[in-house]
């Protein structure tokens, strides 16, 4: 039997605000507990919230990049329930009437297939506290320091197919909101955490089946793998006759398997209303006009502009746009070059990746500026220094070395291309090995690259290549 | 002293013809004397209060005083107090000590005024006379056998006994009008939104508004001055200048019309009251008033709407009182899981009413009921404002009963919550509506005290208060005083 799994993901991505979405309390990741909670995070008698309007302009960009609609009126609801790590016993959330409502975001599936998820809604709410359940003898303990951080929660249509698809959207949604500066996408710290809804359906039928919800997924790997045994276990139970239960479970990535969460917590009526003590969020239109200009080149258009102006491939276009810094550091490097975006493209994705990689260093952080990286491309483009030395040179760059025409002179590197020298290596290389250039002129062509290799470690790599190559030819047919 | 109004004592403090710290003393020392009958004091701030009031001299004499310096007060305890216990009638929170002052109280302690103590009221502000205290029943000073109305109880007999010069109070449904009305005072309800609600402990945030219990109208209007106005902590203050309230209340009487609403007199209404009001209508009219006949045709429909949307906010804003952090937590209540540890903690912090007021408040919100109960509540709602903006094109103020009946006794109505809630018909509407009401003495019917409901259109205290003022310049009702307490 052929099955088809659906999947639409709600993704909390914390907003990037100093302070927390409804008191002047630091969101600083990492504090003491319960250090950067106050009294209105520990909600206390009768204190008040009020909106940090910084988290609002962070949502309204949000909502202009995912192509949705920026609500003028959005209200704030309370969601009721118990829990002793919700201090006031509500949370401040946003419930019909969100801030952004639809859009959606082009996810690049492969090299050739882009694929549309539509948004249902995004909306503005605060985190929760944080309970402990170990290390209390049988207590559990109480942070409260995340309470009361801005989220967005991002909520998809049941779009996605596969868990492939639902990785690569949230890995889209995670590069935007960092392009958009409005989310460090910090995973490890919970900055950025998913719920994956998930149900299985035979192919071409066109009914949903029944899903389950998939609670605090927080890693891209995770998200896939847990759709994927989720639904296994499903199109099981569906094969066996069975009925899905719609629950909500919990991913074990170390059994690799969901189980459902306790009952009781299923059994919420979260009874909604709009929260009397804020009023209704008002956003006027010039506003709305400011923040879309201000927005910056997104990664469709980025990537489009890449492969139209540069003529680079799909692929390399994907992997210069993964992040904003990427992308701005690659059109800085081309535009101060005089080498080809091709050659530049290359150097940034080889090199200059692979240091960052090394280092574990984001793209800000790397040690050569795109105007350095672009006059050893320079070199390269007007022959001074071959590729192979271009690389020697790029790590003494990295490590501080200096500028690359100071390299190239400190270490002699500059590559030798006047006939003379190099016929004189020539003579040199073809005495020392005769018997190959006699296998060469019985008809064995490829001894040609060995004597070419030869009088490159005679120049000790300077020679070029191109040059070489001619002259050794010409020297053998002579 | 205690017989002068605050504008009185306020001039003679700034004249130097009386200290703070004797004023301060004179009036501890009633409390003293007098309280253990009332019961309308939680807690005596004694020390704290004569530390005030040197400060207060000193400043006096430092010529830099506000008409309010010096002035002995008291606070409801719902508004919270740095270092002094805020329990707001509760036993859940007789053990909160609150880490800060609520706006109220910052500004009126800004302004120079002496804090003597904080007033016994309704737990949680949830009733109509005082009676769902964890405190015990106050007492009405014209009666002791009577109630002094609710849920600002406590404030009303302080002040009606002469305990402090003035008192706040909050009014959620005519907290602090009904019971100015049953003790014989006034009683301040400013539009919603003119008084910072941080630190006052919430009921229902929508309706819940800060507001004065004092002698006089003009003493009303020197307290508001110093107390309203925009505070960032509250989203729902609102941004309108304040004007110099005080300086307005003596000016000249222009054509005022007075709308009096033929439905305010229906059945329900005591006779006697109705007879004290159409007196007091009376003298308007030989003040030069105009009145006119209107009708609010949805009135009745005010009671029912309210007892949705007060307990729906009401058990929402109850629900962070679960003894984690603050507040009540039972002996036993670590015994069990953590179900029983709320179920403990709320069980026997909360009073009986508190309880019937959070399980009708769960029950609206509830799927399935929403729609039918708050939703259509909040209808209602509208059309109640809709009544009261229509009236308010033609007069500029609504008079009638504060209250359909006067003080009645201890028990009498604690049995039938649905009597209880009917006290309060005639002023839950401006609640709803979100404008400012006041009540003024206007008679007595057996020894007790009825008052007159004045209601503005929105940020009109300046005229309500004048309007109230003028009447009070042609009569006397608010200086009578309870004989027991004179």
């Amino acid at each position: 039997m052929d099955w088809e799994t659906v999947v639409g993901l709600e993704i909390h991505a914390q907003l990037a605000t100093a302070s927390k979405i409804f008191s002047g309390a630091s969101t600083r990741y990492g504090a003491p507990p319960n250090t950067q909670a106050c009294l209105v995070d520990l909600g206390y008698p009768g204190v008040l919230p009020v909106l940090n309007a910084r988290a609002v302009e962070l949502a309204i960009k949000f909502g202009l990049a995912a192509h949705g609609e920026v609500a003028l009126v959005s209200v704030f609801a309370r969601k009721n329930y118990f829990y002793p790590d919700l201090p006031k016993g509500y949370q401040i959330s946003q419930y019909d009437s969100p801030i952004v409502r639809g859009g959606y975001i082009d996810v690049v599936l492969d090299e050739h297939t882009i694929k549309r998820v539509r948004l249902t809604r995004a909306h503005l709410e605060e985190d929760t506290g944080k309970s402990l359940h170990e290390d209390f003898h049988g207590m559990s303990g109480i942070d409260l320091n995340r309470a009361g951080t801005p989220l967005l929660e991002i909520v998809s249509e049941p779009d996605m197919r596969s868990a492939a698809e639902a990785g690569a959207y949230m890995r889209a949604i995670h590069t935007l909101v960092r392009y958009l500066d409005i989310s460090d996408g910090n995973m490890q710290e919970g900055s950025f955490r998913c719920d994956a809804n998930v149900s299985v359906r035979r192919r071409g039928e066109d009914k949903l089946g029944t899903r389950t919800e998939l609670k605090n997924l927080n890693s891209f790997r995770f998200v896939e793998k847990a759709i994927e045994v989720e639904a296994r276990r499903q199109i099981e139970i569906l094969e066996g006759g069975g009925r899905i239960a719609q629950e909500t479970r919990l991913y074990d990535p170390d059994r690799d398997e969901t189980r459902p969460m306790r009952g009781k917590e299923e059994a919420n009526d979260y009874r909604y209303f709009p929260d009397p003590d804020l009023l209704p969020v008002v956003i006027d239109a010039a506003k709305i006009a400011a923040l879309e200009a201000a927005l910056p080149e997104l990664p469709a258009d980025k990537r489009r502009r890449f492969m139209q102006d540069y003529a680079l491939s799909a692929y390399d276009a994907d992997v210069l746009t993964s992040s904003r810094g990427l992308g701005d550091y690659y059109d800085e490097l081309v535009e101060s070059t005089k080498g080809t975006p091709k050659l530049a493209a290359n150097w940034v994705m080889g090199e200059l990746i692979g240091a960052l990689n090394r280092e574990h260093l984001e793209i800000g952080a790397a040690k050569i500026s795109p105007a350095a990286l672009g006059s050893l491309l320079d070199r390269i483009e007007d022959g001074t220094i071959s590729g192979k030395i271009a690389k020697d040179i790029f790590e003494a760059m990295w490590t501080g070395e200096g500028e690359v025409d100071e390299i190239i002179e400190a270490r002699g590197l500059e590559q030798i291309s006047d006939t003379a020298s190099l016929e004189a290596l020539v003579v040199q290389v073809l005495a020392a090995h005769p018997e190959q250039v006699q296998q060469f002129r019985a008809g064995r062509a490829q001894v040609l690259g060995f004597l070419v290799g030869q009088v490159m470690k005679a120049s000790q790599g300077k020679a070029n290549p191109q040059e070489v190559n001619k002259i050794l030819r010409a020297a053998l047919q002579a | 002293m205690h017989e002068k109004t605050l504008a009185q004592l306020s001039a003679a403090l700034r004249k130097r013809s009386v200290s703070s710290l004797e004023l301060t003393r004179h009036f501890l020392d009633r409390i003293a004397r007098f309280d253990a009958a009332l019961n309308s004091f939680i807690t005596v701030t004694a020390e704290r209060a004569l530390a005030q009031a040197a400060a207060a001299d000193r400043r006096i004499a430092a010529g830099d005083a506000t008409a309010l310096t010096g002035i002995p007060l008291a606070h409801k305890d719902i508004f919270c107090t740095a270092q002094v216990k805020t329990s707001c009638g509760s036993r859940m929170l007789d053990n909160f000590i609150s880490p800060y002052d609520a706006t109220v109280v910052e500004r009126l302690a800004a302004a120079g005024a002496v804090m003597l103590g904080k007033t016994n009221m309704d737990e949680f502000a949830m009733g109509s006379s005082n009676e769902t205290s964890y405190y015990g029943v106050v007492h009405n000073p014209w009666n002791h056998e009577c109630v002094p109305g609710g849920s600002s109880g406590g404030s009303a007999a302080a002040v009606a006994a002469r305990l402090c010069s003035a008192a706040t109070g909050t009014d959620t449904g005519g907290s602090v009008r009904q019971p100015a009305a049953l003790s014989g005072i006034t009683g301040l309800k400013p539009t919603y939104g003119r008084v910072s609600r941080y630190g006052m402990i919430a009921f229902a945030s929508s309706l819940d508004q800060a507001g004065t219990l004092t002698r006089t109208a003009e003493d009303a209007a020197l307290l508001l001055e110093a107390m309203a106005g925009l505070d960032a902590r509250d989203s729902t203050s609102l941004d309108a200048a304040v004007p110099e309230y005080s300086q307005h209340v003596g000016t000249r009487w222009e054509n005022v019309t007075i709308g009096v609403p033929d439905n305010f007199f229906d059945k329900g209404l005591d006779d006697g009251i109705a007879t004290a009001i159409h007196a007091a209508l009376g003298e308007y009219e030989k003040l030069g008033a105009t009145l006119q006949r209107i009708r609010l045709d949805n009135v009745h429909l005010s009671v029912p709407a309210y007892y949705v949307v007060a307990p729906a906010e009401a058990s929402s804003n109850l629900s962070r009182f679960d003894g984690v952090r603050f507040g009540y937590r039972a002996d036993d209540a670590l015994r069990g899981d953590l179900d029983s540890f709320y179920k403990r903690n709320r069980g026997a912090g909360f009073g009986a009413e508190v309880k019937r007021r959070i399980l009708t408040g769960t029950y609206v919100l509830s799927a399935g009921y929403f729609d039918a109960y708050y939703l259509q509540a909040q209808k209602v709602r509208r059309l109640i404002s809709d009544d009261f903006a229509r009236a308010f094109a033609d007069v500029d103020v609504i008079a009638g009963p504060t209250t359909p009946t006067p003080a009645f006794r201890i028990g009498q109505k604690t049995g039938d919550p649905i009597a209880m809630y009917l006290n309060d018909i005639y002023t839950i509407g401006a609640n709803l509506a979100g404008l400012p009401a006041l009540s003024i003495p206007c008679g007595f019917v057996d020894g007790l005290p009825v008052g007159l409901q004045l209601t503005g259109s929105h940020l009109s205290e300046p005229q309500l208060l004048k309007i109230a003022h003028h009447f009070q310049r042609a009569t006397d009702w608010h200086s009578r005083m309870p004989p027991a307490y004179a």
